[in-house]
């Protein structure tokens, strides 16, 4: 699904503060494509990404595309918004780490932990495109 | 007692950058920390005390912690006096490990004023048109409508997943409060409430309703604590401080997230060993109730019920003064009397205070109350916290 045809979520996604360190995420959430950042010192994926490995603390990390598949570790649906509810929670990719993210593009009452969701990108306020997930 | 000769400096480390376009201040943090732990020949998993000042991007350390994916701290300090704040450190480092509240005090600063941010406190934003360099996880996590209540939301959601913890369990812990609130002048919420109230009051964040929440009020506190000898002098009840024990949890990686666990499953133990009891010895408990959830959860990893047995624990009545076991919160807590600028842990401390003093109301008064426990948590359970145990003795 293009971003054109993306349905757009109740909740406008803010732009994300972008840094030197996450730039490259960014950059190519732009162009659609989800990236996460694995280490080659110790073989491990994580996220959020950073330079540096938080498992072994070498700065041997890489970026790799991800499909963006996982499962919903947890979530909860918040009612308090004033443009209507909108899904917060985990997903625990297929790669390992977990990712904290929107659920969208589904009904929030229709949402069980372990659901198999996949990443989308989202336009944001100003500013590079979002990751959410949707039921896969 | 000196503290002359009780610690000693065994890594020092200067960062070679003098412009660094290319790098975020956490990075630079991080990287200055593994050069001091290269020079003294050890390692991050070494570290357990960490100290920072308003350079470190986030909060409070918490956020350096989890970007350097620090797993044994059990000592955090974020005093900040400007330039002069990591010379303080070593001081407070070396009554630290004097204590034998940590062994390996890692204390770092970075920033990149020639970007034109993060130069100082509170001046950390970027100029216009400029990339960010605020907390590392702050792109990947602060868009997503995260707030206190939809945080603790996604605990509990995983909690009643895992070990079938219901609401009416959770409502349990506000009925409770209540019970004790009503006998507080000063509550911000004096009704008693039912549990049918708590799980038919309407949903702020699933699961999460309306009375799962707390209070939000104005207001403060603040605490007096001297040294034996002062104590001594001065006409008040005597509380000592038997055990402390403090640490940080946050997703660190995001391999293995646990959010049905907070850092109390290593302050507790930590408070507990020092004071040389065990729960079943505590009397009365001051516990963080930010939501219903904070306190199950609390009440677990603290050890007073086994993991999944919380929403056991505090169902009918277990919690209320005179009828349960484990009496808390006898001011009404979080829940109903007091969440000051959104911050309860002085509160907690405070009403354990009182327990001990035998001052608490008549009607809530712990018989015999001779040792409590005050805990808490702040930040969020469901991203990043620190978790902080006292245990208080009446002398």
């Amino acid at each position: 699904m293009s971003e054109a045809e993306a349905k757009p979520a109740g909740r406008a996604i803010p732009a994300p503060a972008v840094t030197v360190e996450s730039k490259p995420f960014w950059d190519a959430a732009a162009e659609g494509r989800f990236l996460i950042k694995r280490c080659t010192a110790c073989g491990k994926a994580h996220w959020y990404p950073r330079a540096i490995c938080p498992f072994c603390a070498s700065d041997d990390t890489v970026w790799e595309r991800s499909p963006g598949e996982g499962e919903i570790y947890t979530f909860s649906i918040m009612r308090r918004s004033p443009t209507g509810p909108y899904v917060i929670g985990y997903v625990t990719l297929d790669e390992g780490p977990a990712v904290l993210t929107n659920f969208v593009d589904c009904d929030p009452d229709s949402l069980r932990i372990g659901q198999r969701v996949k990443v989308r990108f989202q336009p944001t306020e100003g500013g590079p495109p979002a990751p959410v997930f949707r039921p896969a | 007692m000196s503290l002359k000769g009780k610690a000693y400096i065994m890594g020092a480390w200067e960062h070679p950058t003098r412009d660094a376009p290319d790098k975020t201040s956490a990075q630079l943090h991080a990287e200055s920390a593994r050069g001091a732990l290269a020079d003294a020949g050890l390692s991050f998993d070494d570290v357990d005390g960490y100290f920072c000042a308003g350079d470190a991007p986030g909060f409070g350390g918490m956020s350096m912690v989890d970007y350097m994916g620090l797993r044994n701290v059990r000592h955090l300090d974020s005093t900040e006096t400007g330039g002069s704040s990591y010379i303080l450190h070593v001081g407070h480092a070396v009554q630290a490990i004097a204590a034998g509240k940590c062994q390996v005090a890692l204390i770092t600063l970075a920033g990149r004023p020639r970007q034109g941010q993060g130069g100082r406190p509170g001046g950390g934003g970027a100029r216009p048109g400029q990339l960010s360099d605020g907390p590392p996880e702050a792109g990947f996590e602060n868009i997503y409508g995260g707030s206190t209540h939809n945080t603790y939301g996604m605990c509990a959601m995983r909690h009643m997943h895992e070990y079938g913890t219901t609401s009416e369990q959770l409502a349990w812990i506000k009925v409770a409060a209540s019970h004790h609130a009503q006998w507080n002048e000063h509550a911000f919420l004096k009704d008693v409430v039912t549990v049918e109230d708590v799980v038919n009051s309407r949903m702020i964040a699933d699961p999460l309703h309306l009375l799962d929440c707390c209070v939000v009020t104005d207001g403060g506190g603040a605490l007096i604590v001297t040294s034996p000898e002062v104590a001594r002098s001065l006409n008040r009840p005597k509380i000592k401080v038997i055990g402390a024990g403090e640490a940080p949890k946050g997703p660190s990686g995001g391999h293995g997230l646990d959010l049905t666990y907070s850092g109390a499953v290593w302050s507790g133990p930590r408070a507990f060993e020092e004071a040389g009891v065990t729960p079943a010895d505590i009397k009365y408990a001051s516990i963080y109730d930010s939501f219903t959830i904070t306190v199950l959860m609390q009440l677990e990893d603290l050890g007073f019920c086994a993991k999944g047995q919380g929403g056991r624990f505090v169902a009918d009545g277990n919690l209320i003064s005179g009828v349960g076991k484990l009496p808390f919160n006898t001011d009404g807590g979080g829940l109903c009397n007091n969440h000051p600028t959104n911050r309860g842990g002085i509160t907690k401390v405070i009403e354990a205070v009182r327990q001990l003093r035998g001052e608490a109301h008549p009607k809530v008064q712990v018989a015999n109350c001779d040792l409590a426990l005050a805990h808490g948590t702040g930040g969020s359970l469901g991203t990043r916290h620190g978790a902080a145990t006292v245990i208080l003795e009446r002398e």
